[in-house]
């Protein structure tokens, strides 16, 4: 059998995903209400802390404000932290991708 | 146009590190390797070697310093002893794991317990499994010539070294010694060429965990799992045996001498009696051999060079015409006998060599050993060969063991 | 508070689907410590929860070079890169040496000191989870007083959390600090003054472990803040000798209302089994620590 690594000792390249896609890990999803998340609502950048405090650094801080659920572990921190309280976790579909 | 000194062995494998232009160095002192960290020390504060001198605070971090700094594309160097090379041990697994060219001094010594400051080889000879190439010198002009010659194999092979040489017995003794130039030796020795790439341009994650299985990269490419990694380190170590000659024949050519390449022979082309060991034993078993030959008889020496990659091929054509095989060992595998018995003997295996191999350990923890003594015990082993007892126990020469 | 965030370098350098847990501090403290420190930055590491989120070959999860390191070795693999690096003439690079509080002051106290102690010019970031929680949530030597682990299952950990700063700052450190996942900001800057600064910088996070300590994911910020609030973890930094308290500490320091340590003991899972003695004796602990905080800010 033929190796394809070339490689002489072990260096590994950055990668998205290296785990997989992480959303599969959740129970739970954030959910976020526009009319009360305060970008949204002001139409301009502001708060923002959703952004700030996620550990693994997927929300978008845009206006809306976007989480990428193929990454998200769903650890409900973003909602937790969230002071006009615009973030709900809710339980995820059975079989959801 | 070289010159002949009469160093020290110390001062041999520090001279030779600076002619080979090391660009860091790790000193930790432990007897008797210590005069070596600080003539290199004096060399780089006076600035006749230009590197990166760290008084590291272990020999553990002696090793790993070698390790980050080999791995960041500087040539490196460090020496040890003893239960400083068995304190870096993990790490000495970790540098011939990641690839690495880093070349270190053993001077061999007694390990602890009880406490040996003086001369065996039990440091190295437990040092074997690591996946370290292993050379022995058989005195201090080989100190110099294998240090310059480690450096070019090493970065060739992509595998650390270690040469090894025996404590007290040759880092403390003076021999004269040819001084190879500056200028040859830095032709010998091209840059090294790092195959790890630890630079913001090219973000990696250096030896990371491996799984048992091959395992898809993100590219689509089936990359090594942990045993695949594993072999390549046993393959380099293989096909280190080419690179080892070839440099040794380079070096011969270049600086005119040559230490053997695996092994080297002392008046074995009608010897029916050989002697075998690695180190400074080999030579004084060149001492025994012009005693034993006086005597009438015929005897000769393989001097093991390098112990690893085991030379198998070279001992089954070295000793194929011995009737005896006397070997004298420094070290020993507790529980069992000396390493190079074992492996000898492995070696031969479905070969045509059946001699009997009689192993000797000698000069555990410095004590002497004359090649008187050596003479006695061959003509013991040849006597007792004769009047039909060809097996023997591991014996321990000049040593109360009743 | 915007402005703040919008300074900040917007960059990720940690890659969407990484493996560490859910909720884990380490992984927002990670988050804003590349920020800070940007590209041309070498980092090394050891076997611990960080080696875990960069990820298992022939993948990484983080955009920023990385050599992992043996436990006890990663302060002596920094000197090496920065002995390498000098010996090449590549000096502009900043060597970041990451470990947990056992790879720091336990199996890797050896070589931080002897690093620290050549005065190395790199940054040591100890990243305190009160545990080895990589290998399954053992009692470390910053485990706190009364705490469960899986190696004090019953009888909890009998003694205080080793005092990392006192052995640092015998040091003689240009930089020393302590920072929390739960003020970013605060740590973001600390990381960024440091880049700056020749020599051992020693920084230290207090970084909460939802498994390691048994609470609920969501509360790993909350629990990170209520340590800062009730003085326990003191946001601080000492700068050539001098110490000035950060960040919200200082306005603690300022107010002087600290909150009862039991607002942040009674959220985790590992403090079930704390003696009312026990109890005592680390608010003790925590306040008499404090007070010298206090003397020595004001001097």
């Amino acid at each position: 059998m033929k190796s394809q690594d070339k490689s002489v000792s072990a260096m590994a390249d950055p990668a998205v995903g290296e785990a997989g896609k992480t959303g599969d890990w959740r129970d739970l999803k954030p959910v976020i209400d526009y009319g009360k998340c305060i970008p949204s609502v002001k139409n301009r950048p502001a708060c923002y802390l959703c952004w700030l405090y996620c550990p693994e650094g997927v929300v978008k801080a845009g206006i809306r404000v976007e989480i990428d659920l193929t990454y998200c572990k769903g650890c409900g921190v973003c909602a937790e932290e969230c002071p006009s309280k615009a973030i709900s976790m809710v339980r995820e579909e059975k079989g959801h991708e | 146009m070289s010159d002949v000194q009469i160093i020290t062995g110390n001062q041999a494998a520090a001279m030779a590190a600076r002619l080979c232009n090391v660009q860091v160095v790790a000193a930790y002192p432990i007897t008797p390797q210590s005069q070596l960290a600080e003539i290199l020390s004096q060399y780089v504060e006076s600035g006749s070697l230009r590197a990166e001198y760290v008084r590291v605070e272990s020999e553990h971090s002696a090793m790993t310093v070698c390790i980050s700094a080999s791995t960041v594309g500087a040539r490196v160097f460090t020496a040890t002893s003893a239960n400083g090379l068995l304190y870096m041990h993990e790490q000495l697994h970790w540098a011939a794991g990641s690839r690495l060219p880093i070349v270190m001094c053993v001077v061999n010594r007694g390990v602890g317990a009880p406490w040996s400051i003086f001369n065996d080889q039990q440091d190295s000879l437990s040092q074997r499994d690591t996946g370290w190439i292993q050379i022995h010198c058989r005195d201090n002009q080989e100190i110099m010539d294998s240090v310059i010659q480690a450096y070019r194999i090493a970065e060739q092979v992509y595998a650390p070294i270690m040469v090894c040489y025996d404590g007290f017995v040759l880092s403390h003794t003076m021999m004269p010694v040819h001084i190879p130039g500056a200028n040859p030796v830095r032709s010998f020795l091209p840059p090294y060429k790092p195959h790890t790439i630890l630079s913001p341009e090219n973000p990696k994650n250096i030896n990371p965990v491996l799984l048992p299985n091959p395992r898809m990269s993100a590219e689509g490419i089936l990359c090594d799992g942990y045993m695949e990694m594993r072999y390549k380190l046993q393959k380099a170590m293989e096909d280190s045996r080419e690179v080892i000659m070839k440099t040794s024949r380079e070096f011969a050519d270049a600086f005119g001498r040559d230490n053997g390449g695996m092994l080297w022979e002392y008046r074995t082309d009608d010897a029916e009696v050989i002697l075998s060991a690695m180190g400074s034993v080999a030579a004084e078993a060149m001492a025994a051999v012009d005693q034993l030959r006086a005597e009438g008889i015929g005897a000769g020496v393989v001097g093991i060079r390098v112990f690893r990659p085991f030379p198998k091929e070279d001992v089954a054509r070295a000793f194929r015409k011995a009737k005896a095989i006397i070997l004298f060992e420094k070290s020993i595998s507790y529980g069992y006998e000396g390493g190079l018995s074992s492996e000898l003997k492995a070696a031969f295996y479905r070969t045509d060599i059946h001699a009997p191999v009689h192993d000797y350990i000698v000069g555990i923890g410095g004590r002497d050993v004359k090649a008187r003594e050596l003479v006695e015990a061959v003509k013991s082993s040849v006597e007792a060969i004769r009047t039909g007892t060809p097996e023997k126990h591991t014996s321990w020469l000049n040593c109360i063991t009743e | 508070m915007p402005e703040n965030l919008f300074k900040m370098n917007a960059k990720e350098y940690i890659l969407p689907g990484s493996r560490s847990c859910q909720g884990c501090g380490l992984s927002l403290a990670y988050r804003f410590a590349l920020k800070a420190l940007r590209e041309n930055t070498i980092v090394t590491l050891p076997a611990s929860c960080l080696c875990v989120l960069h990820g298992l070959y022939p993948n990484t999860s983080v955009n920023i070079p990385c050599l992992n390191c043996t436990f006890a070795s990663t302060a002596a693999s920094a000197s090496g890169i920065v002995a390498g690096l000098n010996a090449l003439n590549k000096t502009d690079t900043t060597v970041v040496a990451f470990a947990g509080d056992g790879g720091s002051f336990d199996m890797g106290i050896q070589s931080l000191s002897g690093a620290a102690e050549r005065g190395t010019d790199f940054i040591y970031v100890s990243y305190d989870n009160e545990g080895y929680m990589n290998t399954g949530t053992q009692r470390s030597s910053a485990t706190p007083l009364g705490a469960l682990t899986s190696t004090t299952p019953v009888l909890t950990k009998q003694q205080h959390k080793k005092d990392f700063l006192k052995i640092m700052e015998a040091h003689d450190l240009p930089y020393a600090a302590t920072t929390s996942p739960s003020y970013p900001i605060d740590l973001y800057e600390k990381f960024v003054k440091a880049k700056r600064i020749k020599g051992t910088r020693f920084i230290h996070i207090h970084v909460p472990c939802p498994p390691g300590w048994s609470y609920p994911t969501k509360d790993t910020v909350r629990i990170g803040r209520l340590a800062v609030e009730t003085g326990i973890v003191v946001l601080f930094e000492v700068e050539n000798g001098k110490l000035r308290f950060t960040g919200r500490s200082r306005t603690l320091a300022e107010k002087g209302n600290k909150l009862p340590i039991i607002t942040y003991i009674e959220r985790q899972g590992r403090f079930k089994k704390m003696s009312i003695e026990q109890l005592s004796q680390f608010q003790k602990w925590v306040d008499s620590r404090w007070n010298e905080f206090l003397r020595r800010a004001a001097n």
